[in-house]
């Protein structure tokens, strides 16, 4: 059985059913609503899992799913973005978000990465701790920064609500993903004009570590050629 | 005996080898306290090092390195000067695909002598060089002390020296920094921007403007900065002359006596060199009386400078084709004062891997 996995609420689950079923492969939630199985229509020996978004780059990498959609940022972070457990096979047109960094809107002395840099041994200096950037996404972030040799700052935690933390005084900047200004406006931060960690987007990805039988290779055969994607 | 217990016999090897040069065996804790790590080395070595949460010391870090905890040790009870000698593991996360471990031996030695610096630098290098004699290593020497003395010399203001001192150890951000004092690289578009803006109305009056104030960074940190940026705007490049030394000894690739004279020769026109350049010259002397040839030794300038940023002098490592460094080490003398609580002490050393010394050796 080749299994897929689908994120289990919200946008992201409407709008990849729709993209299925545009290529007429019909997914719905099995049951109540409440329970996490799915079934997939139109195709045999294809099963649907139902998962949170952030599980699914794991289970990808574990093989314990051949097909996944989830967002490209959600990979990157979690397996890196040379990651070789997983293929990307389609970019499917949707869950686009950027991961960016931003900073006060008052601190009309920095525009860019670079005054960032030196805006944060600024800071240390006079505060004797380095300048907290508040994020889920440490790897990306942390990738991005030093790529550019950004000194002088740490990473802080922020499992939600990453926006806020500025205002609440345990973070000087964030990296977060935005999908409209408005949020940041109104905690009064503004975008790095070169501060664009990741273009996010909604990916179908192939584990390249799934075990295949050879009824499993078959089945997926046909499930590419009904997507119109080409596997790895 | 299997490859570990061979490569561990190489270390008790070295580090009895270290011991009987006269460095007193010291034992570091293999979890350290992550801030302490995280504030020397920054946010880069989440990347490297192994972190793990304790419950009640906080966060943790398996041992990266030994020069920290040692250096800590010393400068909370060492007696002086001291030679010290350790053996023990590190743990450091590598690329996928590297085939490098993630876990592995190192035995070092690190010096802690006010009298005479070069003569120490000396006696780490050959103390190494004689223990790795047998196997036909590439040595490669470095001064980041240099590189600081010419950096410290430009006559340009202090703040462009101290942001090019700040990054001396990330060449990248080194190079574009020096690009745009001198004036090579235009101003980035980005920059131009600010500046025009800086320019409508006081940096007061555009933090009003720019809507309600939140965080940490206090309206006179914004302020100082962006008087700085419109000072530094009007600021003349440094001049070409000068930034043409500077690129040239940055790519200074020449066997140590040769890149001497060198040194000798653009001293003049750089003088602020003058003493990191002395101090060259009596490490090669230094060097010649243990019987290292300077005339074919390797020195690259520009050697030790995307380590992990603590060495501020002399810098070596040894060289096998296709492996990682051998052995490698340094001289870190402002690391003991940031670690030293106002404390002080010129130090240098450095570490052996005793797994490659015996796969080298045809033993692991």
């Amino acid at each position: 059985m080749i299994k897929i996995g689908v994120p289990s609420k919200g946008r992201l689950m409407q709008e990849t059913f729709d993209w299925f079923g545009a290529r007429g492969l019909a997914m719905r939630r099995a049951g109540a609503d409440r329970e996490y199985s799915g079934v997939i229509e139109g195709i045999d020996g294809v099963g649907l899992v139902l998962l949170s978004a952030g599980e699914i780059p794991r289970e990808l990498a574990a093989g314990r799913i051949h097909l996944g959609v989830t967002g490209s940022d959600l990979v990157h972070e979690q397996l890196g973005s040379q990651a070789p457990e997983v293929v990307e096979l389609a970019r499917l047109g949707f869950g686009q978000a950027d991961l960016i960094i931003a900073v006060p809107a008052v601190w009309i002395d920095v525009e860019t990465v670079d005054d960032l840099d030196a805006a944060a041994a600024g800071f240390r200096a006079a505060h004797g701790h380095r300048l907290r950037i508040a994020t889920k996404y440490h790897r990306l972030v942390r990738d991005f920064l030093q790529a550019q040799g950004v000194a002088d700052y740490q990473l802080v935690d922020s499992l939600g609500a990453t926006e806020g933390t500025v205002k609440n005084g345990t973070a000087e900047a964030i990296a977060d993903i935005t999908s409209s200004g408005e949020t940041l406006r109104a905690n009064h931060l503004r975008v790095l004009s070169d501060g664009l960690i990741h273009s996010s987007e909604a990916v179908l990805w192939q584990s390249r570590l799934a075990p295949l039988t050879p009824g499993d290779r078959e089945a997926l055969t046909r499930l590419a050629a009904a997507l119109g994607v080409a596997l790895a | 005996m299997t490859a570990k217990a061979t490569i561990r016999a190489e270390g008790e090897r070295l580090f009895a080898a270290l011991v009987a040069a006269g460095a007193v065996p010291v034992e570091t804790d293999l979890l350290q306290p992550a801030e302490t790590l995280l504030d020397l080395y920054g946010e880069d070595i989440r990347a490297r090092a192994y972190v793990t949460q304790d419950p009640v010391r906080g966060e943790m870090m398996l041992r990266p390195d030994f020069t920290v905890p040692v250096v800590q040790a010393h400068m909370a009870h060492g007696a002086e000067p001291a030679r010290y000698a350790y053996m023990g593991e590190v743990f450091r996360k590598q690329d996928r695909g590297s085939g490098r471990a993630s876990e592995y031996l190192q035995v070092g030695y690190e010096v802690f002598d006010r009298q005479a610096p070069e003569a120490a630098d000396a006696e780490v290098f050959a103390l190494f060089r004689n223990l790795l004699a047998d196997l036909n290593l590439r040595p490669v020497t470095g001064d980041i002390g240099i590189l600081m003395a010419a950096v410290r010399g430009l006559e340009t203001t202090d703040r462009r020296k101290a942001a090019l001192l700040r990054h001396i150890w990330r060449p990248q951000r080194f190079k574009a920094l020096l690009d745009r004092f001198s004036g090579r690289a235009a101003m980035p578009a980005a920059r131009a921007r600010l500046l025009e803006k800086l320019e409508l109305g006081t940096p007061a009056r555009l933090i009003d403007e720019a809507g309600t104030f939140v965080g940490l960074r206090s309206p006179a940190e914004i302020t100082e900065r962006a008087e700085a940026l419109v000072a530094d705007a009007a600021t003349p490049p440094i001049k070409a002359t000068e930034a043409a030394l500077l690129y040239d000894l940055l790519s200074l690739e020449a066997p140590a006596a040769a890149a001497l004279t060198h040194l000798r020769g653009i001293t003049p026109m750089l003088p602020a060199i003058e003493p990191a350049v002395d101090r060259f010259a009596a490490r090669l002397n230094a060097l010649a009386k243990r019987g290292v040839d300077v005339d074919q030794l390797a020195f690259e300038a520009s050697h030790g400078r995307t380590a992990l940023e603590y060495y501020d002098g002399f810098v070596f490592s040894f060289h096998a084709e296709g492996h990682p460094p051998v052995a490698s080490g340094g001289r870190y003398d402002a690391l003991t004062a940031v670690l030293g609580a106002g404390a002080f002490i010129p130090a240098v050393g450095g570490v052996i891997r005793p797994e490659l010394v015996a796969r080298l050796r045809g033993l692991a």
